[in-house]
């Protein structure tokens, strides 16, 4: 069965996601789906006084690197649906950041493609966290190398 | 006339989220650009010195050899740190 768009979901918002709701969205009416697999980034605290990060984005090219992100994993694995959702604004500690849902008929292209998604996602969409501590400082986080070396993988 | 944008750090060094300004020249490319609004003004010039600065054209990622066209929006950030 080819793969078909309807199947991308991409989110940019400020808003809290529920993964229970999004898994079942993920796999509405298609009997094909044999395997799930869900990733959710959480804001780690830190042993300095992180209160939280404020999440900033370029609006009019977010969506479209998503968006191709996504369409690229259905065109390297096969999937059957494929969710991403991004959020933005003020998060604080232990909030979630990012949900990366992939289904397929079996597990191994479903992990693959999370784990592309993820990868590429933090090095390629773009967005910025700033670091915002408990005595008013804030500073703008430093992207890691690790990040980028990961790339190499795929 | 195009739409410059900064974000991030960059947007806090150059003191401003965008700037709309004449074409450099004709034929100007990213490159050009960024030059041009370095020398503007010390916060241009800070802002935009760092080595890791990325682009995008239009809403794209881009290589610093792109020609900006009137009407385009190029936009300057620094590597990015979201998921």
């Amino acid at each position: 069965m080819a793969f078909k768009a309807n199947n991308i979901r991409v989110r940019v918002q400020v808003e809290d996601f529920n993964v229970a709701d999004e898994q079942a969205l993920l796999c509405e009416s298609n009997t094909n789906i044999g395997a799930v697999v869900q990733f959710t980034g959480v804001v780690r605290g830190d042993e300095n006084g992180l209160t939280g990060i404020e999440l900033e984005h370029y609006p009019g090219m977010t969506q479209a690197v998503l968006e191709q992100l996504a369409l690229e994993a259905t065109q390297r694995w096969s999937l059957q649906a494929v969710t991403l959702i991004h959020r933005v604004g003020w998060l604080a500690v232990g909030q979630q950041i990012v949900l990366v849902a992939v289904a397929a008929s079996h597990r191994a292209a479903a992990f693959a493609a999370a784990e592309y998604l993820m990868d590429f996602l933090k090095t390629q969409a773009p967005f910025w966290k700033k670091e915002v501590f408990g005595n008013g400082e804030s500073q703008w986080v430093v992207a890691k190398a690790s990040d980028q070396d990961r790339l190499e993988r795929w | 006339m195009i739409k410059v944008m900064f974000f991030a750090r960059v947007r806090d060094l150059a003191g401003c989220s965008a700037v709309e300004i004449e074409l450099p020249m004709e034929g100007a490319t990213v490159a050009d650009v960024r030059r041009h609004l370095m020398g503007l003004n010390e916060a241009m010039s800070k802002a935009l010195a760092a080595d890791d600065i990325s682009a995008a054209l239009n809403q794209q990622q881009c290589d610093s050899s792109q020609v900006v066209a009137s009407g385009d929006e190029v936009a300057f950030f620094p590597p990015v740190t979201g998921g």
